[in-house]
């Protein structure tokens, strides 16, 4: 039988791939931005999965908001993506040094 | 016995594909990949009976985030085998990281099957009703107790929303699409048309 422990493994796994697809491809900031969904993806796994066996509706509610943020950052993210593609005709992260941050 | 068997399939293809997510060497395959973890993601919340947030996974994940990592991946001019020159060189350094995530994560589940870590037991407030189905009760929840927060949640969105037109968004110099909306407005039907009755054989001037 599927118990709990499954889908926590299961997400677990989704969350470091998450984690190091972020450190392969760390110049390629539009893969850094779909790793980011993977690892937001784990998290509602997880979160929905808790939810149904304790039998407590708040995590489906949490995943909603999750669900809502990961929306928002992703069209702000795009956003800023675009327009610096624009200014400077690259999207290396590598590259992204104006503020000397 | 179907149950285990739809979990193991979905499972092997949500970690399958978000593998392939990250190492797929073009962004569009990735893009492509991602859209198959989330299905299967979704897979996998049916299992457990959360038919509402499978269903919106689909459709703000599928239906509107993947499709603009689409677009984005498609409309800027990326070289992108130039991005991926530090790929081997990183590949170490993220694979010791992900392992000793993953080490740590292993501990956890290992520490509450040897019984050291119990699950938390919730207060029972928020517990499924019976006789209804899953909508019923998240929208019962949602707009009695979070309807704040869900109120908040709108507010997020608006908020992306007018900071992604914003920042994309770009003055026309061209004289050509330009619209003059107070002349458009002050016209009156006298003398936008004209009753003309020409002699026949001879244009009209107009």
């Amino acid at each position: 039988m599927i118990g709990i422990e499954h889908y926590v493994v299961v997400s677990s796994i989704l969350f470091v791939l998450g984690v190091l697809g972020i450190f392969l491809n760390r110049k390629n900031i539009i893969v850094i931005l779909m790793a980011i969904e993977l690892i937001l993806l784990a998290v509602n796994i997880n979160l929905v999965a808790f939810s149904a066996f304790l039998g407590d509706l708040t995590g489906q509610i949490f995943a909603m908001f999750v669900l809502t943020v990961a929306a928002a950052e992703a069209a702000i993210g795009l956003a800023i993506l675009v327009v610096y593609y624009r200014g400077r005709g690259t999207i290396a992260v590598d590259d992204v040094n104006r503020m000397k941050g | 016995m179907i149950q285990a068997f739809a979990f193991y399939l979905f499972a092997a293809l949500v970690i399958a594909s978000g593998a392939l997510t990250v190492l797929a060497r073009n962004p569009v395959h990735s893009v492509l990949w991602l859209i198959v973890a989330f299905f299967n993601g979704a897979g996998l919340m049916v299992l457990v009976g959360a038919e509402f947030i499978a269903m919106l996974l689909v459709i703000v994940y599928v239906g509107a985030v993947a499709v603009l990592f689409l677009f984005v991946v498609m409309m800027l001019d990326i070289d992108f085998a130039e991005l991926r020159a530090g790929f081997i060189r990183n590949f170490p350094l993220g694979i010791a990281i992900a392992a000793v995530l993953l080490a740590e994560l292993v501990l956890g589940i290992g520490a509450y099957r040897a019984g050291a870590i119990g699950l938390g037991t919730p207060m029972g407030d928020a517990a499924p009703l019976l006789g209804e189905s899953n909508i019923e009760n998240i929208g019962a929840l949602l707009y009695g107790r979070y309807l704040f927060l869900f109120e908040c949640a709108g507010l997020i969105l608006l908020v992306a929303m007018i900071g992604a037109i914003v920042l994309t968004h770009r003055e026309r110099k061209s004289p050509r699409a330009q619209q003059n909306i107070a002349r458009q407005i002050a016209r009156n039907p006298n003398e936008a048309t004209v009753n003309a009755r020409p002699e026949v054989g001879r244009g009209i001037e107009l």
